[in-house]
């Protein structure tokens, strides 16, 4: 544990610094939704089924960025022989990639929700929590699967193309769990969401505990 | 874990098809030093890379500290420092926080202190809050070695530390890496630079085309000797 709080303090702190994942995420995510939302010009009754594609659709593609770069830190200066050399259990590495990449991702949705909310003209505030939930553990499940991927395709050529490549697959159903939970708050509330959060919930211990698992295999030659 | 450094016997790779180390056996002794010496593509890095933990081997086995590597892979990286090609420091941080960031992970605590003395003995003190991103290729390398010592291991491994560096920077690593063994380190050093690693070698050894070629004890290393036989083993395996 204090290992992979460890590497998550280096990881902020580096991102704080540097600002390079933030901007480039901020910047996609808000020419996503705008794009998006005015592309399709939404009535107030049509605006909450329009809402979750809208907002997931550019949580995905922004979060490709981010947990991109969270491995291409390790790459320079090959960073990742230090950790590796030190005398830590490789599941603490994963664990401190994936709890930076969920505070990455999470100032993503920051964001992004908002900002769907402005140009869908949607009242999100009394939905907010279960918004949140909902947020939340797609977030987690999201960067589990992006943080074991991203490990991998640091090591392998054309590694912008093969994080999506090996990656979208196998988030299908994670996004329509995703899709279904957020419309069904939107529409109806927590209780309405129930089978969405399900789904949510059960991807996000399965992928977890396969990074954890696996994670010593895909970053060890 | 008690037991010689080092002993390596029938070290084996290979990377799909290609074989890389074809039976390397070696020993290192404590306090000792060994230049491994090799053309580019001899092998070298990969045997470091074994010895450092990072890579298994396809065969042979490895004893560190008289312990099997491949059963306490943990503990015996607590007594292992190793520098690569790359200084494994992070270019945003400074290096005084790129140490205490690896001073964490090998849960020192007393790191200040040790911190500030590595510094001071790597020459970084005046530029230690300074970030990595603006270092010199020689101050990157000293404060790779910074790092690789945090710890305090009994063994080093150095793969090309001499690369890049200008000369006075040359002579202040020597300089260095005679300190650490006089004080007890053991080393490893591979380089494919006869004359800069010559003076400081106790044994020398040429690794070529996956294999121990040549072991010389060190006693009246000169140079030119040790080049003739660098030229001649390389040139009969050709």
């Amino acid at each position: 544990m204090r290992d992979a709080l460890a590497i998550l303090a280096k990881d902020l702190r580096i991102e704080w610094r540097t600002r390079e994942g933030l901007s480039s995420v901020f910047v996609l995510g808000v020419l996503l939704v705008v794009v998006l939302t005015v592309a399709h010009d939404p009535s107030p009754e049509t605006a909450p089924t329009l809402a979750p594609g809208v907002l997931w659709a550019a949580f995905v593609l922004t979060g490709l960025l981010g947990v991109q770069r969270a491995f291409l830190l390790e790459r320079e200066n090959d960073c990742l022989a230090g950790l590796l050399t030190a005398p830590l259990d490789p599941a603490a590495i994963y664990a401190g990639k994936l709890a930076a990449n969920v505070v990455l991702l999470a100032v993503t949705q920051a964001v992004v929700v908002p900002l769907t909310g402005l140009f869908l003209h949607l009242d999100l505030v009394p939905r907010l929590p279960a918004l949140l939930l909902v947020c939340l553990l797609g977030n987690v499940g999201f960067a589990s699967l992006a943080t074991l991927f991203g490990a991998l395709a640091t090591r392998v050529r054309a590694r912008e193309v093969m994080l999506p490549l090996l990656l979208l697959p196998l988030l299908v159903p994670l996004l329509i769990g995703a899709v279904q939970a957020t419309r069904a708050v939107l529409v109806g509330g927590l209780a309405a969401a129930s089978g969405g959060l399900g789904v949510l919930a059960a991807f996000d211990v399965i992928f977890a505990v396969a990074g954890w698992l696996l994670f010593a295999y895909v970053v060890r030659d | 874990m008690v037991g010689p450094p080092l002993r390596a016997e029938g070290l084996a790779r290979r990377f799909g098809g290609m074989t890389v180390l074809a039976g390397v056996d070696l020993a290192l002794e404590t306090g000792e030093t060994v230049v491994l010496l090799g053309p580019n593509g001899a092998g070298k890095t990969t045997l470091l890379r074994i010895l450092a933990l990072l890579l298994a081997p396809t065969g042979g086995r490895l004893l560190l500290f008289g312990s099997d590597a491949a059963r306490a892979p943990a503990a015996l990286r607590r007594r292992i420092g190793y520098v690569g090609h790359e200084i494994s420091c992070y270019p945003e941080l400074s290096a005084a926080e790129n140490l205490a960031f690896y001073a964490r992970l090998f849960g020192i605590s007393e790191a200040p202190a040790r911190i500030s003395r590595l510094l001071s003995w790597a020459g970084l003190d005046g530029a230690g809050r300074r970030p990595v991103r603006a270092y010199s290729r020689g101050m990157g390398q000293r404060l790779a070695l910074a790092r690789a010592l945090l710890h305090e291991p009994d063994l080093l491994l150095l793969d090309e530390p001499f690369s890049g560096l200008d000369p006075d920077a040359v002579e202040r690593l020597q300089q260095q890496l005679l300190e650490l063994r006089a004080a007890g380190h053991s080393i490893l050093l591979a380089t494919h630079d006869v004359e800069r690693a010559a003076p400081i070698a106790s044994r020398l050894a040429i690794l070529h085309r996956g294999r121990l070629a040549w072991v010389h004890d060190g006693r009246g290393a000169d140079a030119a000797v040790i080049v003739a036989a660098y030229r001649a083993v390389v040139a009969e395996r050709v």
